[in-house]
């Protein structure tokens, strides 16, 4: 088996489990046993699985409320995953984070949070010690198109170019800023020209092709490792489900954002298929592997939601533990 | 631990730094003005000569970024300070402050935490008017998952701030630039002060002051003034605005039964509005009169000096205080 074609069943098996991990939380969203807010991340898998494949253990991320793929995708651990969004005493974050703040220090994910562009400064820090450090780790900072909206982004990149920091400013751009439309948010389209000001390398790439982002982010991130960063980077993806929740926020539902066409022009472009198609194409895996692998990474899902559920709440008691690392 | 040396505040606190920048490579320095005695005194005086632009780091005017980047820093273990020399200009950096470092150990169940030590540089006076004059300690101290401390003389800052540093969790330390000349007796060696130990500055009877920061040392001065006059005042430096010495004001008051705050901040809403209703809480009853509040008016900071001069807490206001608390008839 050659590199190439290992690498490609990692990539397939990494958005397959961020995809049934995703769609396998539409029901306990719906029926109420999942509460807290939980952003899916179905249809933008290739982003966080293409370049986190570049990626160490020592290496950082840093996501926003939409980070269930990039937790996964960095190597956070599924059950952990599961029962956190469960908001289980056994989650990554023992219940208190909920969806929106998973964590696992051990595989440099330090964590994640949904104040919009509220983690591209603290990637900028780790960046920054690294570069203190000379340890060779790189940071990915993933944020979506809103975030462009706010200024620390700007702050942050000018920073990181005069310190050569090694951190790649990694834009999901899914179209749309919770119910607003790309168009309604920004004089300009074209997100990735906002680097050119900071005299920074920037790459835009399509968002839905794992083997382009793998591509892409293995040079920037061989350019941030080799003292050359920072970069720049949008990808263009689309979110199948709504900002929150299971809902699609198709026009004439109560939610009424946007054409049911876009959606279905999308769905054509689903990550998944395509590389599927190419695997296929390239007589690299047949369907009925394909099959065996879904299977796998079903059970496997299945395995974690039965942990979830299966897990205790925290004790009520227990509710100002933590606020502080040491009583003074 | 005593020391016949005497330095000034100023010194102490640079001191601190490079005691704390030679004793582990974790520490760092990022900030606007490090550079420049302008910003920051002489409180990082030899610090980029001999610890280099890496670790001791000025920066453009991006306060939310940098102050992020050293919440970030300190996630990836570093130990960072990260100086504001205009505490006004902070409220940029409100959300890695408030929503995240502080959020941070509590959010991840106690799996990553946010060592960081946010240096508030208060410079006011000199007509310089309401956004270069703030004293935002009351706003800090709200928040769940920070500390606040505010020294008032040189031995408690050399001291409190190596403890910050040293503290696994984010420290805001309240830094008040006036009293930068003062000296006392401080040991050349690193030490800590403990964060939340407060210091009894003199014993008494009759009253129990309260204070932090510059106001302790109009307060302490006013203690011994009132001594000379046959008024035995009880005076309390707290040091440490969060988490703070509840033992040693209780004793206190409940030994005298009377109380007056002496906060540089805000009245309304303020510091001294928790002790009171800490104290009121928990001796209710044992008071001989109404707790008083010596504090800012309800007013941004003026410009003109004559409106200054009725602004600023003085010598003269606290002694009114107390003397209406000593003075109190049901």
């Amino acid at each position: 088996m050659s590199t190439k074609s290992e690498l490609l069943y990692t990539l397939y098996k990494t958005m397959l489990r961020i995809r049934f991990a995703e769609e396998k939380l539409v029901e306990p969203i719906l029926e109420g046993t999942v509460r807290c807010p939980v952003h899916l991340y179905s249809g933008e898998e290739a982003i966080a699985s293409g370049i986190c494949a570049n990626l160490q253990d020592s290496d950082f991320i840093f996501g926003n409320h939409r980070s269930h793929g990039h937790y996964l995708a960095k190597g956070g651990d599924l059950k952990k995953m599961m029962a956190e969004i469960y908001c289980k005493e056994t989650g990554c974050s023992g219940g208190r984070g909920g969806s929106m703040h998973l964590i696992c220090p051990e595989k440099g994910i330090l964590g994640i949070a949904p104040i919009v562009a509220g983690t591209i400064s603290l990637a900028l820090g780790t960046a920054m010690a690294s570069s203190i450090r000379k340890d060779g780790n790189v940071t990915i900072s993933f944020f979506g198109d809103g975030a462009t909206g706010e200024g620390v982004l700007y702050e942050a990149m000018n920073f990181a170019s005069i310190k050569k920091l090694p951190i790649i400013f990694a834009c999901e751009n899914n179209l749309y800023s919770t119910h607003l439309p790309i168009q309604e948010i920004r004089a300009k389209n074209t997100i990735v020209d906002i680097a050119n000001p900071f005299n920074m390398q920037s790459y835009q790439v399509d968002g839905n092709n794992v083997i382009e982002v793998y591509e892409a982010s293995r040079e920037a991130v061989e350019r941030c490792r080799s003292g050359n960063g920072p970069v720049f980077m949008e990808f263009l993806t689309y979110r199948y489900r709504g900002h929150v929740g299971p809902d699609d926020n198709i026009q004439g539902t109560h939610t009424d954002i946007r054409p049911k066409e876009e959606l279905h022009l999308w769905l054509k472009k689903d990550p998944i298929l395509q590389l599927e198609k190419y695997l296929l194409d390239n007589s690299l895996m047949n369907e009925s592997t394909m099959t065996e692998y879904k299977k796998v990474v079903s059970d496997e899902i299945n395995e974690a939601v039965k942990y979830a559920v299966e897990s205790k709440f925290p004790h009520k008691e227990e509710v100002t533990n933590y606020v502080f690392r040491k009583k003074n | 631990m005593f020391s016949e040396r005497k330095i000034k505040y100023s010194n102490a606190l640079n001191e601190a730094i490079i005691q704390l920048m030679r004793n582990d490579s974790d520490v760092m320095l990022i900030g606007q003005g490090v550079k420049s005695p302008w910003y920051v005194g002489n409180t990082c005086s030899g610090l980029i000569e001999e610890f280099g632009e890496d670790r001791v780091i000025d920066t453009p005017v991006s306060e939310n970024a940098i102050t992020g980047a050293a919440v970030g820093a300190s996630l990836a273990g570093m130990k960072p300070i990260v100086v504001h020399p205009r505490a006004d200009f902070v409220l940029y950096a409100f959300d890695p402050i408030i929503n995240q470092a502080s959020n941070w150990h509590y959010m991840s169940g106690g799996n990553a935490h946010a060592p960081v030590v946010f240096w508030l540089i208060i410079n006011r006076g000199g007509e310089q008017a309401a956004q270069h004059s703030q004293t935002l300690h009351s706003i800090f101290s709200h928040i769940p998952g920070l500390k606040v401390v505010a020294p008032s003389n040189a031995y408690d800052v050399k001291g409190i701030f190596i403890a910050a540093v040293n503290d696994p969790d984010p420290v805001i330390f309240i830094d008040d630039r006036w009293l930068y000349g003062k000296e006392t007796h401080v040991p050349s060696e690193m030490y800590e002060i403990p964060i939340g130990k407060a210091f009894i500055r003199k014993s008494g009877n009759d009253i129990t002051l309260i204070s932090s920061s510059y106001t302790s040392f109009l307060c302490e001065t006013a203690a011994y003034e009132l001594k000379n006059k046959g008024i035995d005042v009880e005076f309390i430096d707290l040091c440490s605005l969060k988490p703070y010495d509840k033992n040693t004001i209780l004793s206190s008051v409940s030994k005298t039964g009377r109380a007056v705050i002496v906060d540089g901040s805000w009245k309304s809403f303020g510091y001294a509005a928790e002790i009171s209703a800490m104290i009121s809480e928990n001796l209710f009853g044992q008071l001989k009169s109404p707790i008083e509040r010596v504090c800012l008016p309800d007013s941004p900071a003026p410009a003109s000096r004559t409106l200054e001069e009725n602004y600023y807490i003085t010598k003269e206001k606290i002694i009114e205080g107390i003397n209406k608390t000593l003075n109190y008839t049901e």
